[in-house]
Protein backbone atom coordinates (compact mmCIF):
# COMPACT_ATOMS: atom_id res chain seq x y z
CA UNK A 1 0.00 0.00 0.00
CA UNK A 2 1.66 3.02 -1.18
CA UNK A 3 0.05 5.68 0.68
CA UNK A 4 2.75 7.86 1.13
CA UNK A 5 3.47 8.32 -2.39
CA UNK A 6 0.22 10.46 -3.01
CA UNK A 7 1.34 13.47 -4.14
CA UNK A 8 -1.55 15.63 -4.71
CA UNK A 9 -1.74 18.39 -2.27
CA UNK A 10 1.70 17.98 -0.53
CA UNK A 11 4.01 20.32 -0.19
CA UNK A 12 7.08 20.30 -2.06
CA UNK A 13 10.51 22.02 0.06
CA UNK A 14 11.71 25.06 -1.77
CA UNK A 15 13.12 28.17 -2.12
CA UNK A 16 12.31 29.85 -5.60
CA UNK A 17 10.56 33.15 -6.50
CA UNK A 18 7.18 31.26 -6.49
CA UNK A 19 7.72 30.15 -2.85
CA UNK A 20 8.48 33.17 -1.48
CA UNK A 21 5.56 34.75 -2.77
CA UNK A 22 3.03 36.43 -0.05
CA UNK A 23 0.47 33.47 0.31
CA UNK A 24 -2.43 35.85 -0.22
CA UNK A 25 -0.80 36.64 -3.68
CA UNK A 26 -0.78 33.22 -4.43
CA UNK A 27 -4.33 32.13 -3.38
CA UNK A 28 -5.98 35.50 -4.75
CA UNK A 29 -3.90 34.51 -8.46
CA UNK A 30 -5.12 30.22 -8.17
CA UNK A 31 -8.84 31.81 -7.70
CA UNK A 32 -8.50 33.99 -10.77
CA UNK A 33 -6.82 31.53 -12.70
CA UNK A 34 -9.33 28.68 -12.25
CA UNK A 35 -11.90 31.63 -13.28
CA UNK A 36 -9.82 32.75 -16.41
CA UNK A 37 -10.07 29.01 -17.26
CA UNK A 38 -13.51 29.35 -18.21
CA UNK A 39 -13.61 32.61 -19.69
CA UNK A 40 -11.47 30.77 -21.61
CA UNK A 41 -12.56 28.38 -25.35
CA UNK A 42 -10.27 28.40 -28.25
CA UNK A 43 -6.85 27.38 -28.17
CA UNK A 44 -5.19 30.27 -28.69
CA UNK A 45 -6.82 31.04 -25.31
CA UNK A 46 -5.70 27.68 -23.90
CA UNK A 47 -1.96 27.92 -25.17
CA UNK A 48 -1.54 31.38 -23.09
CA UNK A 49 -3.60 29.90 -20.52
CA UNK A 50 -0.78 27.06 -20.86
CA UNK A 51 2.18 29.03 -21.28
CA UNK A 52 1.27 31.34 -17.99
CA UNK A 53 1.48 27.99 -16.27
CA UNK A 54 4.19 26.42 -18.10
CA UNK A 55 6.35 29.79 -16.73
CA UNK A 56 5.04 29.53 -13.39
CA UNK A 57 6.30 25.75 -12.93
CA UNK A 58 9.92 26.32 -14.07
CA UNK A 59 10.02 29.21 -11.65
CA UNK A 60 9.07 26.97 -9.00
CA UNK A 61 11.45 25.01 -9.73
CA UNK A 62 9.29 21.78 -8.96
CA UNK A 63 9.86 18.60 -11.54
CA UNK A 64 7.17 18.18 -13.48
CA UNK A 65 6.83 14.40 -13.20
CA UNK A 66 6.42 15.14 -9.44
CA UNK A 67 3.54 17.62 -10.78
CA UNK A 68 2.24 15.15 -13.01
CA UNK A 69 2.04 12.28 -10.62
CA UNK A 70 -0.32 14.15 -8.63
CA UNK A 71 -2.81 13.67 -11.73
CA UNK A 72 -2.80 9.91 -11.44
CA UNK A 73 -5.26 9.66 -9.28
CA UNK A 74 -8.03 12.12 -11.39
CA UNK A 75 -6.94 10.53 -14.78
CA UNK A 76 -10.03 8.87 -14.54
CA UNK A 77 -12.27 11.39 -14.00
CA UNK A 78 -10.78 13.20 -17.24
CA UNK A 79 -10.97 9.94 -19.21
CA UNK A 80 -14.57 10.11 -18.36
CA UNK A 81 -15.28 13.46 -19.28
CA UNK A 82 -13.15 12.91 -22.35
CA UNK A 83 -15.42 10.25 -23.56
CA UNK A 84 -19.09 11.29 -22.10
CA UNK A 85 -18.48 14.53 -24.16
CA UNK A 86 -17.05 13.38 -27.17
CA UNK A 87 -20.29 11.08 -27.66
CA UNK A 88 -23.47 12.73 -25.97
CA UNK A 89 -22.76 15.96 -28.25
CA UNK A 90 -25.00 16.47 -31.55
CA UNK A 91 -23.73 18.45 -34.08
CA UNK A 92 -21.93 17.59 -37.81
CA UNK A 93 -21.20 14.12 -37.87
CA UNK A 94 -17.57 13.03 -38.17
CA UNK A 95 -17.34 9.11 -37.53
CA UNK A 96 -20.03 6.84 -36.72
CA UNK A 97 -20.00 3.06 -35.72
CA UNK A 98 -23.14 1.16 -34.30
CA UNK A 99 -25.11 3.36 -32.02
CA UNK A 100 -21.95 5.54 -31.67
CA UNK A 101 -21.09 8.96 -33.53
CA UNK A 102 -18.97 11.39 -32.50
CA UNK A 103 -19.40 14.75 -33.82
CA UNK A 104 -17.09 17.84 -34.20
CA UNK A 105 -18.16 19.93 -31.39
CA UNK A 106 -18.82 17.08 -29.45
CA UNK A 107 -14.61 16.20 -30.12
CA UNK A 108 -14.21 19.90 -29.43
CA UNK A 109 -15.71 20.45 -26.28
CA UNK A 110 -14.50 17.36 -24.87
CA UNK A 111 -10.94 18.02 -25.48
CA UNK A 112 -11.48 21.66 -24.05
CA UNK A 113 -12.58 20.04 -20.81
CA UNK A 114 -10.11 17.50 -20.51
CA UNK A 115 -7.20 20.44 -21.21
CA UNK A 116 -10.02 22.57 -18.66
CA UNK A 117 -9.46 19.98 -16.20
CA UNK A 118 -5.80 19.10 -16.64
CA UNK A 119 -4.57 22.98 -16.14
CA UNK A 120 -7.18 23.74 -13.73
CA UNK A 121 -5.69 20.43 -11.17
CA UNK A 122 -1.88 21.52 -11.86
CA UNK A 123 -2.83 25.03 -11.07
CA UNK A 124 -4.37 24.42 -7.79
CA UNK A 125 -1.88 21.28 -6.95
CA UNK A 126 0.94 24.10 -7.90
CA UNK A 127 -0.93 26.64 -4.95
CA UNK A 128 0.10 23.58 -2.60
CA UNK A 129 3.03 22.40 -3.67
CA UNK A 130 4.48 26.18 -3.24
CA UNK A 131 2.78 26.92 -0.50
CA UNK A 132 3.42 25.65 3.18
CA UNK A 133 0.20 24.37 4.88
CA UNK A 134 0.65 26.86 7.57
CA UNK A 135 0.99 30.22 5.54
CA UNK A 136 -1.51 29.24 3.29
CA UNK A 137 -4.09 29.11 6.03
CA UNK A 138 -2.39 32.03 7.53
CA UNK A 139 -3.36 33.67 3.74
CA UNK A 140 -6.38 32.36 4.09
CA UNK A 141 -7.65 33.89 7.09
CA UNK A 142 -6.17 37.16 5.82
CA UNK A 143 -8.18 36.90 2.47
CA UNK A 144 -11.47 36.22 5.09
CA UNK A 145 -10.79 38.33 7.96
CA UNK A 146 -12.75 41.58 6.01
CA UNK A 147 -15.97 39.65 6.82
CA UNK A 148 -15.34 39.30 10.60
CA UNK A 149 -17.59 42.25 10.50
CA UNK A 150 -20.53 40.09 9.11
CA UNK A 151 -19.35 37.67 11.86
CA UNK A 152 -17.47 34.98 10.15
CA UNK A 153 -15.00 33.53 12.07
CA UNK A 154 -12.36 33.79 9.99
CA UNK A 155 -9.33 32.97 12.59
CA UNK A 156 -11.51 29.67 13.67
CA UNK A 157 -11.73 28.49 10.54
CA UNK A 158 -8.33 29.03 9.72
CA UNK A 159 -7.69 27.35 12.96
CA UNK A 160 -9.52 24.57 11.74
CA UNK A 161 -7.93 24.37 8.38
CA UNK A 162 -4.75 24.12 9.87
CA UNK A 163 -5.14 21.59 12.40
CA UNK A 164 -7.08 19.38 9.70
CA UNK A 165 -3.66 19.69 7.13
CA UNK A 166 -1.61 19.27 10.13
CA UNK A 167 -3.20 15.77 11.05
CA UNK A 168 -3.62 14.81 7.33
CA UNK A 169 -0.23 12.82 7.58
CA UNK A 170 -0.72 11.91 11.04
CA UNK A 171 -3.51 9.82 10.23
CA UNK A 172 -2.40 8.36 7.19
CA UNK A 173 0.55 6.93 8.98
CA UNK A 174 -1.82 5.63 11.76
CA UNK A 175 -3.63 3.93 8.89
CA UNK A 176 -0.62 2.65 8.16
CA UNK A 177 0.73 1.29 10.88
CA UNK A 178 -2.71 -0.22 11.76
CA UNK A 179 -2.96 -2.11 8.73
CA UNK A 180 0.52 -3.39 8.97
CA UNK A 181 -0.58 -4.32 12.30
CA UNK A 182 -3.53 -6.36 11.24
CA UNK A 183 -1.52 -7.99 8.27
CA UNK A 184 0.31 -8.67 10.63
CA UNK A 185 -1.94 -11.15 12.21
CA UNK A 186 -2.50 -12.41 8.80
CA UNK A 187 -5.40 -9.95 7.58
CA UNK A 188 -6.19 -9.62 4.00
CA UNK A 189 -7.26 -6.39 2.07
CA UNK A 190 -6.70 -7.09 -1.64
CA UNK A 191 -8.76 -10.77 -2.50
CA UNK A 192 -12.03 -11.75 -1.93
CA UNK A 193 -15.55 -9.76 -3.26
CA UNK A 194 -17.05 -6.60 -2.37
CA UNK A 195 -18.63 -7.45 0.78
CA UNK A 196 -15.26 -9.15 2.31
CA UNK A 197 -13.18 -6.27 1.55
CA UNK A 198 -15.50 -3.87 3.05
CA UNK A 199 -15.88 -6.47 6.25
CA UNK A 200 -12.10 -6.50 5.93
CA UNK A 201 -11.98 -2.74 6.56
CA UNK A 202 -13.63 -3.35 10.04
CA UNK A 203 -10.16 -4.16 11.97
CA UNK A 204 -8.86 -0.76 10.33
CA UNK A 205 -11.61 1.48 11.09
CA UNK A 206 -12.24 1.17 14.98
CA UNK A 207 -8.48 1.56 15.50
CA UNK A 208 -8.30 4.34 13.62
CA UNK A 209 -11.19 6.24 15.42
CA UNK A 210 -10.42 5.40 18.48
CA UNK A 211 -6.69 6.56 17.63
CA UNK A 212 -8.36 10.00 15.85
CA UNK A 213 -10.40 10.80 18.96
CA UNK A 214 -7.68 10.32 20.96
CA UNK A 215 -5.70 12.63 19.36
CA UNK A 216 -7.94 14.79 19.18
CA UNK A 217 -8.70 14.87 22.96
CA UNK A 218 -5.02 15.47 23.63
CA UNK A 219 -4.42 17.96 21.01
CA UNK A 220 -7.37 20.05 22.93
CA UNK A 221 -6.01 19.64 26.09
CA UNK A 222 -2.59 20.93 25.19
CA UNK A 223 -4.74 23.82 23.52
CA UNK A 224 -5.85 24.75 26.55
CA UNK A 225 -3.33 24.49 28.45
CA UNK A 226 -1.78 27.40 26.63
CA UNK A 227 -4.52 28.76 27.04
CA UNK A 228 -6.41 28.69 23.65
CA UNK A 229 -9.26 30.45 23.43
CA UNK A 230 -8.77 33.31 25.94
CA UNK A 231 -10.20 35.93 24.28
CA UNK A 232 -7.11 38.06 23.25
CA UNK A 233 -6.04 39.19 20.52
CA UNK A 234 -3.41 37.13 19.28
CA UNK A 235 0.14 37.94 17.04
CA UNK A 236 2.16 36.20 14.94
CA UNK A 237 5.91 35.48 14.56
CA UNK A 238 6.09 35.64 11.00
CA UNK A 239 3.98 38.27 10.01
CA UNK A 240 3.20 38.60 6.42
CA UNK A 241 4.73 41.84 4.63
CA UNK A 242 3.48 42.16 0.69
CA UNK A 243 6.97 42.94 -0.78
CA UNK A 244 8.33 44.74 -3.56
CA UNK A 245 8.43 40.87 -5.34
CA UNK A 246 4.70 40.85 -4.58
CA UNK A 247 4.04 43.77 -6.41
CA UNK A 248 5.68 42.52 -9.19
CA UNK A 249 4.09 39.49 -9.52
CA UNK A 250 0.40 41.19 -9.58
CA UNK A 251 1.65 43.09 -12.19
CA UNK A 252 2.77 40.61 -14.05
CA UNK A 253 -0.35 38.53 -13.53
CA UNK A 254 -2.68 41.03 -13.80
CA UNK A 255 -1.11 41.55 -17.26
CA UNK A 256 -1.60 37.64 -18.05
CA UNK A 257 -5.12 37.76 -17.12
CA UNK A 258 -5.70 40.88 -19.54
CA UNK A 259 -4.07 38.87 -22.47
CA UNK A 260 -6.58 36.11 -21.77
CA UNK A 261 -9.75 38.44 -21.59
CA UNK A 262 -8.66 40.45 -24.73
CA UNK A 263 -7.93 37.40 -26.42
CA UNK A 264 -11.38 36.60 -25.69
CA UNK A 265 -13.00 39.73 -26.62
CA UNK A 266 -10.97 40.50 -29.75
CA UNK A 267 -11.13 36.64 -31.00
CA UNK B 1 14.82 -23.46 12.24
CA UNK B 2 17.19 -20.24 11.53
CA UNK B 3 17.15 -17.17 10.05
CA UNK B 4 19.45 -15.61 7.73
CA UNK B 5 19.44 -11.96 5.96
CA UNK B 6 21.94 -11.73 3.44
CA UNK B 7 22.44 -7.72 2.33
CA UNK B 8 19.31 -6.46 3.00
CA UNK B 9 18.69 -2.89 1.59
CA UNK B 10 15.59 -0.63 1.55
CA UNK B 11 15.01 2.74 0.54
CA UNK B 12 12.24 4.66 1.40
CA UNK B 13 10.30 7.45 -1.12
CA UNK B 14 12.89 6.04 -3.68
CA UNK B 15 13.08 8.54 -6.90
CA UNK B 16 11.53 11.51 -4.13
CA UNK B 17 12.97 14.62 -3.03
CA UNK B 18 12.61 13.36 0.26
CA UNK B 19 13.97 9.33 -0.50
CA UNK B 20 16.29 7.89 2.13
CA UNK B 21 17.83 4.95 2.85
CA UNK B 22 16.41 2.96 5.92
CA UNK B 23 18.90 0.16 5.95
CA UNK B 24 21.41 -0.64 3.92
CA UNK B 25 23.77 -3.84 3.62
CA UNK B 26 22.42 -5.95 6.83
CA UNK B 27 23.52 -9.27 6.76
CA UNK B 28 23.16 -11.45 10.11
CA UNK B 29 22.02 -15.05 11.20
CA UNK B 30 19.89 -16.22 13.99
CA UNK B 31 19.42 -19.77 15.10
CA UNK B 32 16.66 -21.93 16.23
CA UNK B 33 15.88 -20.90 20.14
CA UNK B 34 18.18 -17.69 20.47
CA UNK B 35 16.41 -14.36 21.78
CA UNK B 36 17.90 -11.67 19.88
CA UNK B 37 18.12 -8.00 21.39
CA UNK B 38 18.11 -4.91 18.67
CA UNK B 39 19.38 -1.46 20.05
CA UNK B 40 19.82 1.19 18.13
CA UNK B 41 18.96 4.85 18.23
CA UNK B 42 15.74 6.04 17.06
CA UNK B 43 15.73 5.80 13.15
CA UNK B 44 18.25 3.66 13.01
CA UNK B 45 16.18 1.15 10.94
CA UNK B 46 15.47 -1.55 13.81
CA UNK B 47 11.71 -1.05 12.78
CA UNK B 48 12.19 -1.38 9.34
CA UNK B 49 14.33 -4.39 9.14
CA UNK B 50 11.79 -6.14 11.46
CA UNK B 51 9.09 -5.00 8.76
CA UNK B 52 11.31 -6.79 6.42
CA UNK B 53 11.33 -10.06 8.30
CA UNK B 54 7.67 -10.37 7.91
CA UNK B 55 7.35 -9.42 4.76
CA UNK B 56 5.28 -6.19 5.07
CA UNK B 57 8.01 -4.41 3.07
CA UNK B 58 10.19 -5.48 0.18
CA UNK B 59 13.76 -5.17 0.31
CA UNK B 60 15.44 -3.45 -2.64
CA UNK B 61 17.60 -6.05 -2.49
CA UNK B 62 19.13 -8.95 -0.41
CA UNK B 63 17.96 -12.15 1.17
CA UNK B 64 15.90 -13.17 3.74
CA UNK B 65 16.02 -17.02 4.18
CA UNK B 66 13.50 -18.39 7.22
CA UNK B 67 14.04 -22.19 7.39
CA UNK B 68 14.21 -23.08 4.16
CA UNK B 69 12.00 -20.56 2.23
CA UNK B 70 13.58 -17.53 0.38
CA UNK B 71 10.90 -14.90 1.84
CA UNK B 72 12.12 -12.33 -0.56
CA UNK B 73 11.41 -14.46 -3.78
CA UNK B 74 8.84 -13.68 -6.28
CA UNK B 75 5.40 -16.14 -5.88
CA UNK B 76 5.78 -16.42 -1.92
CA UNK B 77 2.70 -16.97 -0.30
CA UNK B 78 2.36 -13.88 2.42
CA UNK B 79 -0.12 -16.35 4.45
CA UNK B 80 2.61 -18.86 5.44
CA UNK B 81 4.83 -16.52 6.22
CA UNK B 82 2.88 -14.42 8.58
CA UNK B 83 1.91 -18.29 10.28
CA UNK B 84 5.87 -18.59 10.98
CA UNK B 85 6.35 -15.32 11.88
CA UNK B 86 4.40 -12.81 14.49
CA UNK B 87 5.37 -9.47 14.47
CA UNK B 88 3.80 -7.57 17.41
CA UNK B 89 4.19 -3.50 16.55
CA UNK B 90 4.91 -0.91 19.18
CA UNK B 91 2.15 0.38 21.19
CA UNK B 92 0.18 -3.09 20.06
CA UNK B 93 -2.65 -2.12 21.91
CA UNK B 94 -3.86 0.21 19.59
CA UNK B 95 -4.84 -2.46 17.26
CA UNK B 96 -7.47 -3.84 19.48
CA UNK B 97 -11.10 -3.60 17.60
CA UNK B 98 -13.44 -6.56 18.81
CA UNK B 99 -15.85 -6.34 21.30
CA UNK B 100 -14.41 -9.38 23.75
CA UNK B 101 -10.55 -10.08 24.23
CA UNK B 102 -11.89 -14.06 22.88
CA UNK B 103 -12.95 -12.41 19.82
CA UNK B 104 -10.06 -10.37 19.36
CA UNK B 105 -7.39 -12.99 20.27
CA UNK B 106 -9.11 -15.36 17.55
CA UNK B 107 -8.48 -12.91 14.51
CA UNK B 108 -5.10 -13.69 13.68
CA UNK B 109 -5.48 -17.73 14.07
CA UNK B 110 -8.95 -17.25 12.08
CA UNK B 111 -7.33 -15.42 9.46
CA UNK B 112 -4.99 -18.76 9.41
CA UNK B 113 -7.87 -20.71 8.80
CA UNK B 114 -8.01 -23.21 11.72
CA UNK B 115 -11.15 -25.52 12.70
CA UNK B 116 -12.76 -23.58 15.49
CA UNK B 117 -12.02 -26.61 18.20
CA UNK B 118 -7.91 -25.25 17.40
CA UNK B 119 -9.20 -21.63 17.80
CA UNK B 120 -10.66 -21.88 20.99
CA UNK B 121 -8.13 -23.70 22.01
CA UNK B 122 -5.20 -21.90 21.28
CA UNK B 123 -6.56 -17.95 22.41
CA UNK B 124 -7.15 -20.35 26.09
CA UNK B 125 -3.26 -21.32 26.01
CA UNK B 126 -2.54 -17.71 24.74
CA UNK B 127 -4.40 -15.10 26.69
CA UNK B 128 -3.04 -17.77 29.63
CA UNK B 129 0.95 -17.52 28.48
CA UNK B 130 0.53 -13.59 28.57
CA UNK B 131 -0.26 -14.05 32.41
CA UNK B 132 -4.11 -13.54 32.43
CA UNK B 133 -6.92 -15.18 33.68
CA UNK B 134 -8.58 -16.90 30.76
CA UNK B 135 -12.17 -17.33 32.45
CA UNK B 136 -12.23 -14.17 33.89
CA UNK B 137 -11.19 -12.28 30.74
CA UNK B 138 -12.76 -13.98 27.40
CA UNK B 139 -15.93 -11.89 27.61
CA UNK B 140 -14.94 -8.76 28.62
CA UNK B 141 -14.06 -5.71 26.23
CA UNK B 142 -10.35 -4.94 25.44
CA UNK B 143 -11.05 -1.53 25.31
CA UNK B 144 -12.27 -1.58 29.26
CA UNK B 145 -8.55 -3.01 30.34
CA UNK B 146 -5.70 -1.45 31.79
CA UNK B 147 -3.12 0.00 29.72
CA UNK B 148 -0.73 -3.46 30.70
CA UNK B 149 -3.14 -5.58 30.38
CA UNK B 150 -4.46 -4.25 27.04
CA UNK B 151 -1.12 -5.39 25.77
CA UNK B 152 -1.10 -8.46 27.24
CA UNK B 153 -4.01 -9.24 24.93
CA UNK B 154 -2.77 -7.38 21.55
CA UNK B 155 0.18 -9.78 22.31
CA UNK B 156 -1.89 -12.99 22.77
CA UNK B 157 -3.20 -12.07 19.47
CA UNK B 158 0.27 -12.96 17.61
CA UNK B 159 1.29 -15.78 20.12
CA UNK B 160 -2.05 -17.55 19.15
CA UNK B 161 -0.62 -17.87 15.52
CA UNK B 162 1.75 -19.80 17.13
CA UNK B 163 4.75 -17.95 15.15
CA UNK B 164 8.30 -19.86 15.08
CA UNK B 165 9.71 -16.11 15.28
CA UNK B 166 8.06 -14.05 17.26
CA UNK B 167 9.16 -10.27 16.95
CA UNK B 168 8.51 -7.69 19.53
CA UNK B 169 9.29 -4.27 19.03
CA UNK B 170 9.66 -1.76 22.18
CA UNK B 171 6.94 -4.04 24.08
CA UNK B 172 7.59 -2.49 27.56
CA UNK B 173 6.99 1.38 26.03
CA UNK B 174 5.38 3.47 27.97
CA UNK B 175 4.23 1.29 30.89
CA UNK B 176 4.86 1.64 34.64
CA UNK B 177 7.68 -0.41 36.24
CA UNK B 178 5.33 -3.33 37.66
CA UNK B 179 3.94 -4.02 34.22
CA UNK B 180 7.64 -3.38 32.49
CA UNK B 181 9.00 -6.39 34.70
CA UNK B 182 5.64 -8.40 34.12
CA UNK B 183 6.22 -7.84 30.19
CA UNK B 184 9.71 -9.20 30.35
CA UNK B 185 8.21 -12.44 32.82
CA UNK B 186 5.64 -13.08 30.17
CA UNK B 187 8.66 -12.93 27.02
CA UNK B 188 10.45 -15.30 29.08
CA UNK B 189 7.66 -17.31 29.60
CA UNK B 190 6.97 -17.57 26.01
CA UNK B 191 10.20 -18.36 25.27
CA UNK B 192 10.15 -21.00 27.42
CA UNK B 193 7.16 -22.63 25.92
CA UNK B 194 7.22 -22.03 22.58
CA UNK B 195 11.30 -22.22 21.99
CA UNK B 196 11.27 -20.05 19.17
CA UNK B 197 13.39 -17.61 17.82
CA UNK B 198 12.29 -14.02 19.55
CA UNK B 199 13.71 -10.94 18.75
CA UNK B 200 13.51 -7.83 21.05
CA UNK B 201 13.39 -4.58 19.92
CA UNK B 202 14.39 -2.21 22.68
CA UNK B 203 15.67 1.01 24.18
CA UNK B 204 16.44 -0.61 27.81
CA UNK B 205 19.97 -1.83 27.97
CA UNK B 206 19.57 -3.27 31.47
CA UNK B 207 16.35 -5.60 29.94
CA UNK B 208 18.65 -6.30 26.52
CA UNK B 209 21.67 -7.49 28.88
CA UNK B 210 19.99 -9.87 31.21
CA UNK B 211 17.38 -11.27 28.40
CA UNK B 212 19.29 -11.78 24.80
CA UNK B 213 21.57 -14.52 23.31
CA UNK B 214 23.07 -12.12 21.05
CA UNK B 215 22.67 -8.55 20.52
CA UNK B 216 22.15 -6.62 16.90
CA UNK B 217 23.12 -2.55 17.64
CA UNK B 218 21.78 -0.80 14.55
CA UNK B 219 22.99 2.45 13.68
CA UNK B 220 22.29 5.25 10.82
CA UNK B 221 20.81 1.69 8.86
CA UNK B 222 23.72 -0.31 8.94
CA UNK B 223 24.16 -3.39 11.59
CA UNK B 224 27.08 -2.20 13.49
CA UNK B 225 27.39 -5.22 16.33
CA UNK B 226 26.37 -8.36 16.25
CA UNK B 227 27.53 -10.83 18.96
CA UNK B 228 26.65 -12.01 22.41
CA UNK B 229 25.61 -9.06 25.34
CA UNK B 230 29.24 -9.23 26.60
CA UNK B 231 31.18 -8.74 23.76
CA UNK B 232 28.36 -5.85 22.89
CA UNK B 233 28.56 -4.38 25.86
CA UNK B 234 32.51 -4.19 26.36
CA UNK B 235 32.32 -1.66 23.89
CA UNK B 236 30.88 0.95 25.95
CA UNK B 237 32.47 3.75 24.04
CA UNK B 238 31.36 2.80 20.73
CA UNK B 239 28.15 2.61 21.92
CA UNK B 240 27.93 6.39 23.52
CA UNK B 241 29.26 7.58 20.82
CA UNK B 242 26.44 6.06 19.01
CA UNK B 243 23.64 7.54 21.39
CA UNK B 244 23.13 4.35 23.18
CA UNK B 245 23.61 3.32 27.15
CA UNK B 246 25.46 0.71 28.70
CA UNK B 247 23.64 -1.36 31.28
CA UNK B 248 23.69 0.25 35.08
CA UNK B 249 26.06 -2.70 35.76
CA UNK B 250 28.74 -2.37 33.38
CA UNK B 251 28.73 1.03 33.98
CA UNK B 252 29.27 0.92 37.49
CA UNK B 253 31.86 -1.73 36.52
CA UNK B 254 33.83 -0.27 34.32
CA UNK B 255 34.03 3.12 36.82
CA UNK B 256 35.22 1.23 39.83
CA UNK B 257 38.22 -0.82 37.20
CA UNK B 258 39.09 3.11 36.27
CA UNK B 259 39.67 3.63 40.48
CA UNK B 260 41.61 0.37 39.84
CA UNK B 261 39.62 -2.43 41.43
CA UNK B 262 40.30 -5.75 39.36
CA UNK B 263 36.67 -7.04 38.14
CA UNK B 264 37.21 -9.63 35.24
CA UNK B 265 34.72 -10.15 32.50
CA UNK B 266 31.43 -8.35 31.80
CA UNK B 267 28.63 -8.45 34.33
CA UNK B 268 25.04 -8.10 32.25
CA UNK B 269 22.83 -7.30 35.56
CA UNK B 270 23.44 -5.91 38.65
CA UNK B 271 23.15 -9.08 41.03
CA UNK B 272 26.26 -10.56 38.97
CA UNK B 273 27.98 -7.48 39.52
CA UNK B 274 27.18 -7.26 43.42
CA UNK B 275 28.74 -10.82 43.43
CA UNK B 276 31.71 -10.09 41.37
CA UNK B 277 32.44 -7.01 43.70
CA UNK B 278 31.29 -8.86 47.04
CA UNK B 279 34.18 -11.37 45.52
CA UNK B 280 36.57 -8.71 45.41
CA UNK B 281 36.15 -7.02 48.89
CA UNK B 282 35.67 -10.14 51.22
Amino acid sequence: MAIRDITLGQYYPGSSWIHKLDPRVKIMATILYIVALFVVDDFIGFAIAAAGLASVIIISKVPLSYILRGLKPVFLIISFTLIINMFMIKGEVLVSFWIFEITREGLRTAIFMAIRLILLIIGSSLLTLTTKPISLTDGIEALLSPFKKIGLPAHDLAMMMTIALRFIPTLMEETDKIMKAQQARGADFESGNLMSRAKALIPILVPLFISAFRIAHDLAMAMEARCYGCDIKRTRMNGMKFAGRDVAASILYVLFLAAIILQRVLM
Amino acid sequence: MSIEVRGLTHIYSEGLPHESIAIEDVTFKAEAGQLVGIIGHTGSGKSTLMQHLNGLLKPKSGTIVIGETDITADGVVMRDIRRKIGLVFQYPEYQLFEETVAKDVAFGPRNLGLSEEEIDARIEEAVEMVGLDYHAIKNVSPFDLSGGQKRRVAIAGVIAMKPEVLILDEPTAGLNPKAHEDILEMVKTIHRNENNIIFLVSHNMNDIARMSDKVLVMDHGKLVMDGTPEDVFSRGEELKAMGLDVPDSMEIVSKLKAKGMDIKGACLTMDEAADKIAEILK
